[in-house]
């Protein structure tokens, strides 16, 4: 019986951990005030956060149900997996169109100096120059 | 306790995607309404979850699945249209 109740207190502190990581994420994204700032918040908080929330499900149904499941890990393994690959499309995407940004924000696009710039074309072996 | 506890991250979960529609509809510039849109499908796939927890069903899962996956590769299409003005070359 104790045992139930402890189980019960894990899912419950999982699942408000999981809303307060979603929460906070999407707070960052709707109060920082440069693109790359808000894109801190949803790559990292609400992934933890959902994270969070799955552990809490498959707890569950493990508790009434008798028997783990794994299916359910594999949506936070999707997860993990995709979120650093689009946060780091959405970071190119956002220097390629130049977005506005405070003095703070390091990390602009890499620029040519003046004197790396050379003379001749590069050399493309599709058109007979290789 | 687990009936608080849903409805507190319910409760939660339901602010994060008013907040996502906020970015969503004021956000400047491109980038930033489909960062907005990333996170609302994450949000969306909590919610979800959470909507299993309630009615007590693994039913589902799978559909959360299935909009993880056609999520990201939304995100990705949108991301390489901007940055190539093409999706597949």
């Amino acid at each position: 019986m104790t045992l139930y109740v402890i189980l019960e207190g894990v899912i419950a502190f999982f699942l408000v951990a999981g809303g307060a990581f979603a929460f906070i994420g999407s707070l960052g994204m709707a109060h920082l005030r440069d693109f790359y700032m808000r894109l801190h918040g949803p790559t990292k908080a609400t992934t933890l956060g959902i994270g969070c929330m799955l552990i809490a499900s498959m707890l569950y149904f493990w508790v009434t149900q008798g028997k783990p499941d794994i299916q359910e890990m594999l949506i936070t393994l999707f997860l993990f997996i995709t979120a650093p690959v689009s946060a780091h499309l959405l970071a190119k995407t956002g220097l390629h169109m130049q977005l506005k940004h405070i003095d703070e924000t390091g990390g602009r696009p890499p620029e040519l100096r003046p004197e790396e710039i050379g003379e001749k074309p590069v050399p493309h072996p599709d058109r007979g120059h290789g | 306790m687990l009936d608080i506890a849903l409805t507190i991250s319910l409760t939660l979960v339901v602010l994060a995607l008013l907040l996502n529609v906020y970015r969503l509809a004021v956000g400047p510039d491109m980038p930033d309404r489909i960062l907005a849109l990333d996170t609302m499908y994450i949000n969306s796939i909590a919610l979800i979850v959470l909507m299993g927890l309630w009615l007590n069903t693994k039913t589902y899962f799978e559909s959360a699945l299935l909009i993880a996956m056609l999520g990201f590769i939304s995100t990705v299409a949108v991301c390489k249209y901007l940055l190539r003005g093409d999706i597949i070359e």
